[in-house]
Order: C-alpha cells, then structure tokens, then sequence
C-alpha cells in the first residue's frame, strides 16, 4: 500500500507537494470547484496535514481509498500540476494560481518553477502555458482494449490492456493539469468496453480530438518501434461513392426550421482524413529522436474505433510487446514519462497548428 | 361504392402485383437461371486431376510490418469459386520455414461464397479470433492475407469479407472493422 505525505507551502498555501512511496501513478483533475487527485493503487495509508482555511485553498480531504479531494478557495484560477520521479517514491507538486490578473500580471510565470523529468525536455513555453485554450477544448484518450479482453500479452506477462491505461491516465494529468484542456477517458479501469461506445464517449463529449492508446504485435520477434496508424478506406462501398447525405431541414423546438448536416455514423470520420494524418504526423515528429520508431512509423487502415470519430483521430502503437526488450522498455518509468510528453508536445503542436490555420 | 373508391382500390391492386413482380416473381425468375450465390463445394476433382495454377500468397516480411507475396502452384479450379476455395486452402496451410503465416494456427476454411457481384465471404473457424496474438500490426496483417489471396488472384473477386463459425464478426482483435467486405490493400505489402 503507498504512503502518501502531503506538504503545502508558500504564504498563502500556493503549492501543495504529494509524495507517493513506492512510486504511484497518479491523475489530477479539476471538479466542481476540487482537485480530485487518483491514485493508481488498490488502497493509500495518507496523512493529511491540518491547516487553516485560506483562499486559494479550503481544505484536503480523502473521497475513497484512493482518491484525495482539494477543496479550492474563492481566489483560485488555475492549477499546474507536475510529477517527478524520486528515489523510491513519486512527488506530485500541484501549484495553485491566485485569480486577480491586474494586480499580479507576471503571477503565473512567478510562481516558483517547477523541476520535473518530464518537462525539463519540453519547449520552455510550456511551463508558462495557463489555459490559453486556443481551439482546443476537449480531447478523447482511449485506453485500447480492457476487462476480458487483455489485448497483446506479452513474454514476461505485461497486458496491453493495463500498460495502455496507466499511459492513458497519464497524458490526461499532463493534459488537464498543463493545459487546462478537459480530456475524456473512455475508460478509467479495467473494464471491457464495446468498440462503437469508445467512439460514442469522444463523439458525445464533442472532443476535439480522440488518440487511442494500444500496443502492439509481430509475427517476427524483432519487430520494435512506435506506429501511428489513420482510418483509411478499403471498405467495399466506399468507393463507390457512399456519402453523407448532405444538409437537411429539421423541425426544432418552439418552431421553425434549422439546416443539419446529417452524418452516416460510420462514415463520420472521412471528412477528417486529412487532418488525421496531419495529427499522425505531429505525433511522429514528437516521437523522432525520443520514442523509438517502428520502420513503417504512419499508417492507415479501416480501424473500427477511428472510422466514426466526428474529430481527427488515430491509433498511437507505442511499440511492440512481442519483441522482449521493448516489453522490458515500456514498463520503465523512463520510457513512459517521456512518451508522456511527446504526446503532450503532439497536442500541443497541433493545437498551434490549428490556430495558425485560423 | 363510390367512383373514386374504385379507383384508389384498383391502384392499390395494380401497385400490389406490380411490387410482387420486382420483388418476388423476377428474382425467382432469374434465381432459375443460376444467377444464385455460388458455394464451394466439398474437396472433389480438381485437385486430383492434377492441374495447378500460379497464385501469389501472402506471408509476413522479415520485418513483421508488412505481406510479401510468394509465388505457389495451388490446385486448379474450375469455377471462380471453387478456384477462391482452393486459393484460401492453400493460403492458410501451415506455412513451412521460412515462410511466417499471418493466419493464426489452426484456422480452417468453413466455406467460401461468392456472389455474381464480386463479393466473396470466406468463413472461418473460431481460432483466427481465439489463437490471435491481437495488435493492429498483426490483425491487418491476417486480416489482408486473406483479402489480398483473393482479390490478386481472382480478378472476378472485387471484394471479401470475413465471417467466422457462420457469423459476421466485428474485428478479428478489436482494431480492422470487418463488417463490411474490404478490397484489395497493396499498401501493406512489401
């Protein structure tokens, strides 16, 4: 069972450092006025300090036996939170901003910074960015696979299904707690999840992009590296011309008619082929010199859980599990940190992308 | 009865017949004249009259990302779908070294239709889903073995869908949608 020690620091309790021993993953997300903070672990001996109500922060208290909830105060704004890897333990450092711009113009670069694997690679504006949510608002991470079905198994016994969850969690902390962009899960456990849902969860939640996180398999032993993989055609029909029916006049509430553009569910993601393959790129791009790539690193294929995303979408193999060394390489926390970050980076270009293209 | 009612009840009569004659009546007239689905029948003649023919087949490439095809003599067929038959029988036997199979061990032909469309559907039993190593790689690699053998071969064939034990499925492994028939994908050989 980790032990979880919780220090809050700077006059007006700005800066809350969770140690976590052994090491344990953890995601942090912003709810309802809390910062709910998950463990990846079955139960947590934690000790919560007592401290006096202040505005940033009101209180810190335990949900469940994995998850602690930071009650925020009237002047917070915004939350940076940041994971480092320490001798035997993990240290999440969550820096809480104070709203009230005028006064404090420089607050968000002032505030002290923050030394972590992970970011100490990344372009140094990313330390400064505070939700400048520039076209993106809501991005879809699924974790491949999940309950009965394991996905790839590897030689020494990992799980595709466990590996891609906890990488899946993790780009959502980095996400949400950097980016301030809400990022969905289409499954937060082990759990098994009908194809058509996954989509169905990004479509619903209207994300503006979906990844899917799986790993991979090889016939050839050898076989090593990351793929990135775009829904392509191939389907019969496709071809032959299947398309959107177009804008049709429906009767709305309170009368009169409005224009839908009406969308074969699983033709959804044809529209955005062009800037799937774009997103492919960004992430391949993040991935040279950092993640090993496989030697056909972009792909297409007609993958079900991409083909009725209403949004650029793609599969991300981070490498191939057949291959022993590899399976060794991404269950170390070196490998997962820093295909954290290029993912992050990945999102991150592509929202600049997005925005020099307005 | 007034005037009018007769005629809506003769419309209604005369649009009956002529639905039944679209539908129903021309089908079965043509059905008559073998414009049916076509099965492949049980192992017969062919084979041990002795006549081959040169297919391409397809195996994993040494780097395990890609088909490469081989050329082998397969068993002659004297129909489209009896040659799709024997093309597949030959496809998914065990490989022999060096050759690497993307077809899990074990998988056999259940039955192979193929309409006068184009569209082929191949049946096969349950271990392409239960020995499936899973991982996109591998699925696509399986999944256009099959597809490819087909369409390469056949030029009749403009498309193949996968059924497994009888039932259309969605994926072998989670990941290439097989609701649908696929067409021929050269993208993924080498």
């Amino acid at each position: 069972m980790p032990r979880v020690t919780l220090r809050l620091e700077g006059a007006d309790l700005s800066r809350i450092i969770i140690d976590a021993a052994p090491r344990t993953e953890s995601s942090v997300t912003h709810q309802n006025n809390s910062l709910i903070i998950k463990f990846e672990a079955d139960a947590l001996d934690v000790s919560i300090p007592a401290f006096q109500p202040q505005p940033l922060v009101q209180a810190i208290r335990a949900v469940d036996p994995v998850t602690l909830a930071v009650d925020l105060g009237p002047r917070f704004s915004v939350f940076r939170a940041t994971t480092q890897p320490l001798a035997a333990s993990t240290r999440l450092t969550i820096d809480l901003m104070i709203a009230q711009p005028e006064s404090q113009p420089a607050a968000p670069a002032a505030a002290p910074p923050v030394v972590s694997a992970p970011a100490s690679s990344a372009p140094p504006e990313l330390a400064a960015s505070i939700p400048a949510v520039n076209g993106l608002r809501a991005i879809a991470l699924d974790a491949g696979h999940g309950g009965d079905d394991n996905g790839v198994k590897g030689a020494a016994g990992t799980k595709e299904k466990d590996l891609v969850l906890g990488i899946a969690r993790r780009v959502k902390a980095a996400i949400e707690g950097r980016l301030g962009i809400r990022v969905v899960l289409t499954r937060d456990d082990d759990r098994s999840i009908p194809i058509a849902t996954r989509t169905a969860i990004a479509n619903n939640n209207k994300a503006d992009l979906f990844i899917s996180v799986h790993a991979d398999a090889s016939f050839q032993k050898t076989t090593s590296g990351a793929s990135i993989l775009y829904a392509g055609a191939g389907r019969s029909g496709e071809a032959s011309g299947r398309q959107s029916p177009g804008p049709v006049r429906l009767p709305t509430f309170g009368g009169g008619m409005r224009e839908v553009d009406l969308v074969p569910w699983d033709l959804a993601q044809t529209r955005y082929a062009g800037r799937s393959r774009e997103l492919a790129g960004f992430i391949q791009e993040q991935f040279q010199d950092r993640i090993p790539l496989s030697a056909h690193a972009v792909g297409s294929a007609p993958l079900d859980v991409l083909e009725s995303a209403n949004m650029p979408a793609v599969i991300v193999e981070m490498g191939y599990l057949t291959n022993e060394e590899q399976e060794a390489r991404m269950n170390a926390s070196e490998f997962q940190n820093t295909l954290v970050q290029a993912l992050f980076d990945a999102v991150l270009r592509f929202r600049d992308a997005q925005g020099e293209a307005r | 009865m007034t005037r009018q009612q007769v005629i809506a009840i003769s419309a209604v009569g005369m649009a009956a017949i002529t639905a039944w004659a679209l539908f129903d009546g021309l089908p079965r007239w043509y059905g008559r004249s073998g414009n049916r689905p076509a099965a492949a029948a049980a192992p017969q003649g062919p084979a041990a009259s002795g006549r081959k023919i040169k297919a391409n087949l397809f195996y994993v490439s040494d780097d395990g990302q890609r088909l490469t095809a081989v050329q082998r003599d397969v068993p002659f067929g004297e129909s489209a779908v009896e040659q799709a038959r024997q093309i597949i029988e030959a496809q998914i036997a065990p490989a022999g070294e060096p050759l690497v199979s993307a077809v899990p061990e074990g998988t056999k032909l259940r039955s192979l239709f193929l309409t006068p469309r184009g569209d082929a559907f191949v049946d096969l039993t349950g271990e392409v889903v239960a020995h499936h190593t899973g991982g996109s790689t591998n699925e696509i690699l399986t999944v256009y073995t099959i597809v490819n053998a087909l369409c390469v071969n056949l030029p009749a064939v403009r498309s193949v869908e996968l059924l497994v034990d009888g039932k259309k499925v969605e994926t072998l492994a989670g990941h290439v949608d097989l609701r649908r028939g696929l067409e021929k994908n050269l993208t993924w050989v080498q």
